[in-house]
């Protein structure tokens, strides 16, 4: 009696669980779902009452004035560029430094891992202005590498990478190798990067992406619509003076559609990685 | 450091004592050499803009002209001009109520996302989480279409559909902070609860099993166990969102489009830093105000880890 009453309970509450649980996740789709609606509705169906909740058919008119307004496949494409490299650049420099930080015993390690950490309270707003006549000095005012140079430097990269590397790597395995006369390099290419290939998979996406939707930075050095990396085209969408929904919200469809699919595609990689990562 | 301290495997084998000593050299020159890149980035465009910024707080410059030492002026300006505190209260009230609730969902959204029974995890888990893969700049497009002024926005229809009247989401007071709050809300509640998640998959299990055999049940678990050795986690997204939060400035410049800068009702400290810099050119009370923000960052991040390391500790002690 006792046992059924508990068990009815009990599913009461996993029933509330999945109900909870359903509603954010509509709530966390709905406006993907409704950029998609706008995307291919006529402008006016923004100003209809009840609004339209049914996707329309203009998908490739609305995409059209879009390429009217900016040049979209150029912006992407300066994206796709700043992001891969910032992104390979990154792992490179945190999987290296954070080889030495797990396993590598020098003076002043302490103190120098603490000071990369106390680095991400400085925002990067403070440097902004002397960044911004560094890279003009440099040469690299609205290039794409004056966008890339900024999105280097990542502590959490290297805090990150610390942390796998001294967990993932038996200090053993170092030990054998060097037997085997590795220089500390080889020990790098060839052992230490295959085992964090998986943590790679989450810092590579926090970077891309990190990279891939920053504003401020692009925002300042960027001047020529030809150099626009897409979240600046984007943002030149909304300021011309008729506004056109249809065709804003199908530039945002576009830029954000191929992000959407590269994340579908790497998330068992990436959310696994993440949550068994750490010890257990 | 004597090596073999280092490498409590090999303790004992004298022989390959000085063997280690050269290797201990070697290790050493590769620490330095792995780690140089990081610092040489750094010292060009981190520590050197930052000093320069210092410095330039104390000046007055207009990019072109040659500067003009004029010590304190710059903060007193900035300190004394209204709009600058208007946007600290901005930043702070749209802080709060775009990452307070984020922190407290994170937390509910990681510990269902984790219960065992659950059927589709990795379905819940992707959906929540997608927001995040958005750029900002996105996301403050979508939602000015979803939250605009006019009586037909999704949001006022349904705000309509509950009998309330029409909110001017783009230009009023509060219209304008709780559809940027929300938006900040919508991007990162996913990246939150992942971070969560993975903390309570730290969680070793026989814990639970044994508070299970001493007769705790699930919600006494969850005060005892899981937010204690949630902890560091809670410490670390606390950190990173108040610093996240002091520097809004996509959200509202996108939102408000091109009335950004000339509207105070969103004007945040970032916006008003971006604003004195680039629009007025200048750049000294622009540096001034990042020194303000920074001494402003490092005040709350320090308040806040400290009122949420305590969160263990009394509890602790109430045991």
């Amino acid at each position: 009696m006792k046992n059924r009453e508990k068990t009815r309970k009990l599913s009461i509450g996993r029933l509330l669980v999945y109900v909870f649980l359903s509603l954010a996740a509509l709530l966390s789709l709905f406006p993907f779902y409704w950029m998609f609606v706008m995307a291919t509705s006529p402008s006016s169906a923004y100003n209809s009452i009840p609004p339209t909740i049914k996707p329309g058919n203009l998908l490739v008119e609305n995409f059209k004035k879009v390429l009217n307004q900016i040049d979209f496949f150029q912006s992407m494409w300066n994206s796709f560029v700043v992001c891969a490299v910032v992104t390979l650049v990154v792992l490179f420099i945190s999987s290296l430094a954070g080889f030495a930080f797990a396993k590598f015993q020098f003076r002043g390690k302490n103190i120098l891992f603490a000071g990369i950490l106390l680095t991400m309270i400085i925002p990067p707003q403070l440097g902004l202005i002397p960044q911004y006549f560094l890279i003009s000095k440099a040469g690299m005012l609205d290039t794409l590498p004056g966008v890339m140079i900024l999105f280097f430097l990542n502590p959490l990269g290297i805090f990150l990478m610390r942390q796998y590397i001294s967990e993932s790597v038996p200090d053993e395995l170092i030990e054998a190798a060097k037997l085997d006369g590795c220089s500390n390099f080889r020990i790098y290419r060839s052992l230490i990067l295959p085992i964090v290939l998986p943590a790679f998979a989450t810092l590579g996406i926090i970077v891309f992406t990190a990279s891939w939707g920053e504003f401020l930075w692009q925002f300042t050095v960027l001047r020529d619509p030809e150099n626009y990396t897409i979240q600046v085209a984007l943002a030149q969408l909304s300021n011309t003076r008729n506004v056109d929904f249809g065709m804003i919200m199908s530039g945002v469809f576009w830029a954000t559609v191929p992000l959407l699919l590269v994340f579908l595609f790497f998330n068992r990689l990436f959310i696994s990685s993440i949550t068994d990562g750490s010890v257990k | 450091m004597d090596p073999v301290k280092v490498n409590p495997v090999h303790n004992g084998v004298k022989v390959r004592k000085k063997r280690y000593r050269t290797e201990a050299k070697k290790d050493m020159i590769s620490g330095y050499l792995y780690i140089a890149p990081f610092f040489i980035i750094f010292a060009v465009i981190g520590l050197y803009p930052v000093l320069f910024s210092i410095y330039l707080g104390f000046q007055k410059w207009n990019g072109l002209s040659p500067m003009t030492f004029v010590g304190l002026d710059n903060f007193k300006l900035v300190l004394t001009d209204p709009l600058f505190w208007k946007s600290v209260y901005n930043t702070i009230v749209m802080g709060i109520m775009g990452t307070a609730p984020q922190l407290v969902f994170g937390i509910i959204f990681a510990y269902l996302l984790n219960l065992a029974f659950l059927k589709f995890k990795n379905f819940f888990r992707v959906t929540i989480f997608m927001p995040y893969i958005t750029s900002m700049v996105a996301v403050a497009l979508i939602f000015s279409v979803l939250f605009s002024d006019h009586e037909s926005s999704l949001a006022n229809y349904v705000l309509s559909l509950a009998g309330l009247d029409p909110v001017h989401w783009g230009s009023s007071e509060w219209g304008t902070k709780i559809a940027i709050s929300i938006m900040v809300f919508w991007r990162w509640v996913g990246y939150n609860t992942i971070i969560y998640l993975a903390g309570i998959q730290s969680i070793p299990n026989d814990l639970y099993e044994a508070a299970t055999i001493d007769g705790a049940n699930k919600f006494q678990q969850l005060l005892h166990i899981t937010m204690p050795m949630l902890k560091p986690f809670i410490v670390l997204t606390v950190f990173t969102s108040t610093v996240g939060a002091l520097q809004l400035f996509s959200e509202p410049t996108v939102f408000l489009g091109t009335s950004a800068f000339t509207r105070d009702e969103a004007m945040t400290i970032v916006m008003y830093l971006y604003r004195d810099a680039f629009k007025l050119q200048s750049f000294g009370t622009a540096s001034a105000t990042a020194i303000i923000l920074l001494v402003l960052i490092s005040a709350f991040a320090a308040i806040n880890v400290f009122l949420t390391s305590g969160i263990g500790r009394k509890r602790r002690k109430g045991q």
